[in-house]
């Protein structure tokens, strides 16, 4: 298990969140379903370490966190890339290189000396995930990662998560579109109000969902 | 480091400072005079132009070795209560009514100065005067009051500032304004003011002296400096220093016009 | 005035001005940088960063006076009436001036960078070095606004400076001198020569903040 969680519990205005337990195998894709409001992000940030729990905890490897709308800063793709691994103390002409190969992985190599901020959002998720994948994570925590994409691009992005889990890495997967989790997810965690209802490996809980919350959100009928 | 950065203050500590009046430095005299000083001896003096009460305050606190002013009433004071010491009359020059050429108070038809002030208030004619308490000021205001007069209403404006923008000021609007003869002949006479009382007599003598901070840093060479000032040479430039042919300044050689001593 | 005169005052304004500004600079961007980090500084941080810009520079220049007169605490400095002490004056008009620039400029990207340090997997004490790097337009206008500051000083220049001639004249006080003594040609000529310094260092900073 590169991720566990246990007891997590956290208070908030209208709900509380409360997930019993929730483990993550290497390689595996866990995708976090539910409608707007559910407390999505709010369990990505906790099992990122960016927010305490006042309950339970959170245990794993090196985990990555990327938010719905990724921050870039004011330089070079290459120095976006790079940004994580000098945070972790790699010296600079390294940190370039290891950057300049994750660039090339997600086929944004021809733009490594372009400024950050001429990227189209496309381009600009692809950074992220370059930048994310550079230092090595054991887990991925990743908030609608595809929610304003074009389909092509977001089908690239899909595909390159679909590759870091087959590299062994974990990769937790926050969404609305249940397509996506279809196509992306080993296990499914179904959240409403803040509330694990259903957990399960996601081709048996699209079959069969056993709480009627579950069932009314796959219809298409719980909104909120 | 500490020593260096020591080293460095220390430099410009060591020279003379004296403060004096605008009316003075404008006059570009001390330029002439601290000019030769440095040729005979070697130091270098820092001027500082403020107004008397600001030059007087500045002895009090030892802020400056030396000052070169003219009101006496002030100097008497400041030499009472020990702020400066042996005090040298240097020069001396005249004060003098200027105005428009139209001259609507017909200040050039009176008899003394203080009928030509009184003939201005008469009139309630523009009045322009330093207000700011310098030598020129406190001249000014003991004429009004040995005129009897106390000057006040529209007609009578305060400048606040130095006698050469004061100039322009009583310019722009015709007015009359107390003026020293050599800040007149450089600025005022350009504007086209014109000199309308500018007669010999006791009561507009401005006399410039000079006095030693006793207890400041520069006090040696504030004395010699004293020393230079009471020389020949010294004399001379202050005689040689003219505007069109006219001399800006007498010198007085320590014979005081106004006592200074008690 | 001398065209070699004219020269001296320039780089006297420039290096004091300069002085002042990169003095202010090294305690007011720190300063600004550390109160956007914990959410702008609260009231009070704010309260009394802008009374800092609202404070007269008269005295400003009043108060270092009797602090660096020789009947004064810090007399035995000797700083009264020599650049140094305008350096001084002029940095304390500029840093609050700069702080609140750079507050104002890192603040609305404080979260937004922590937010990144930290889902990287790195820690509290990167946040501010990254917000530094991102900052560089605000660094900019923020040492423009200091520097024209500093150097369009006059009323606390002439206090602690004395308007000494050869040693602590500057363009503001030379220009005063001029316009007292009525030459108002020359007042003007020196003013120009201000403006024109003004312009080249601020566009001398835009030039820098785009590299």
């Amino acid at each position: 298990m590169i991720l566990k969680a246990e007891d997590l519990t956290l208070a908030f205005p209208g709900f509380r969140l409360r997930v019993p337990r929730l483990a993550l195998a290497p390689g595996e894709v866990l995708v976090v379903l539910g409608p707007s409001g559910s407390g999505k992000t709010t369990l990505l940030r906790l099992l990122a370490g960016l927010l305490p729990p006042e309950g339970g905890r959170v245990t794993g490897g090196l985990r990555v966190y990327l938010p719905q709308t990724p921050p870039l800063l004011h330089r070079s793709v290459l120095d976006n890339a790079a940004f994580g691994l000098l945070l972790h103390g790699v010296p600079r002409e390294e940190a370039r290189r290891r950057a300049q190969a994750r660039l090339k992985e997600v086929g944004l190599e021809a733009l490594a000396h372009r400024p950050a901020h001429h990227l189209s959002a496309g381009e600009a998720a692809r950074l992220a995930l370059a930048r994310a994948l550079a230092v090595e994570p054991e887990v991925l925590l990743l908030d609608e990662p595809t929610a304003n994409l074009d389909p092509a691009n977001a089908l690239r992005v899909e595909a390159l998560l679909r590759r870091a889990a087959e590299e062994g890495r974990g990769v937790v997967l926050a969404t609305h579109n249940l397509f996506q989790a279809r196509r992306l997810g080993h296990r499914l965690l179904f959240l409403h109000r803040g509330e694990a209802v259903e957990e399960g490996p996601v081709a048996e809980v699209f079959a069969a969902p056993k709480d009627p919350r579950t069932q009314a959100f796959l219809r298409g009928e719980l909104v909120f | 480091m500490r020593l260096l950065a020591l080293l460095v203050l220390l430099g410009p500590a060591l020279a003379l400072r004296l403060a004096t009046t605008t009316s003075v430095y404008d006059s570009g005299l001390l330029d002439r005079l601290l000019e030769a000083f440095l040729r005979e001896t070697g130091i270098r003096v820092q001027v500082l132009a403020v107004g008397t009460g600001q030059a007087l305050r500045l002895a009090e606190r030892k802020d400056v070795d030396a000052v070169l002013v003219h009101a006496p009433s002030l100097e008497r004071e400041a030499l009472a209560r020990g702020i400066t010491a042996e005090p040298y009359c240097l020069a001396q020059n005249a004060f003098l009514l200027a105005g428009p050429e139209a001259d609507p108070a017909q200040v050039r038809e009176a008899e003394n100065v203080l009928e030509a002030l009184r003939r201005i208030a008469a009139q309630k004619a523009p009045f322009v005067s330093r207000g700011d308490r310098s030598g020129t000021h406190l001249k000014e205001l003991e004429l009004w009051e040995k005129a009897g007069l106390k000057p006040q209403g529209p007609w009578y404006l305060e400048s606040g500032a130095g006698m050469g923008q004061t100039l322009v000021l009583a310019a722009e609007k015709g007015a009359y304004t107390l003026t020293d003869l050599a800040t007149f002949l450089t600025v005022g006479k350009r504007r086209g003011l014109k000199a309308l009382y500018a007669r010999e007599d006791p009561l507009l003598l401005n006399q410039y002296a000079f006095h030693l901070v006793p207890g400041s840093p520069g006090e040696g060479e504030a004395q010699r400096l004293r020393a230079f000032l009471a020389s020949e040479e010294a004399a001379r430039i202050v005689a040689g220093l003219r505007v069109e042919g006219t001399p800006l300044f007498a010198p007085l050689r320590g014979r005081c016009a106004f006592p200074l001593r008690p | 005035m001398p065209p070699a005169e004219i020269l001296e005052i320039a780089l006297r304004s420039l290096a004091v001005a300069g002085g002042a500004t990169l003095l202010a600079a090294l305690f007011g961007v720190p300063l600004g940088l550390w109160l956007a980090l914990r959410g702008g500084g609260g009231v009070w941080g704010r309260v009394l960063l802008y009374s800092g810009l609202a404070l007269p520079s008269v005295v400003v220049g009043l108060l270092f006076y009797l602090l660096l007169s020789r009947s004064g605490p810090l007399g035995f400095l000797n700083l009264l009436y020599t650049p140094w002490a305008m350096v001084l004056a002029e940095a304390t008009l500029a840093f609050p001036l700069i702080a609140a620039f750079v507050l104002s400029g890192a603040r609305g990207r404080v979260e937004e960078v922590r937010l990144l340090v930290r889902s990287l997997g790195g820690k509290e004490r990167h946040v501010l070095p990254t917000l530094l790097a991102e900052s560089r337009r605000t660094l900019a206008a923020a040492l423009a606004a200091g520097f024209g500051g500093a150097i369009s000083e006059v009323g606390a220049a002439t206090l602690v400076g004395g308007d000494i001639r050869h040693h602590t004249r500057v363009l503001t006080t030379a220009i005063v001198v001029e316009t007292r003594m009525g030459e108002l040609h020359a007042a003007l000529a020196l003013g120009a020569v201000l403006l024109g310094i003004a312009l080249l260092v601020t566009a001398f900073l835009v030039i820098l903040e785009r590299e």
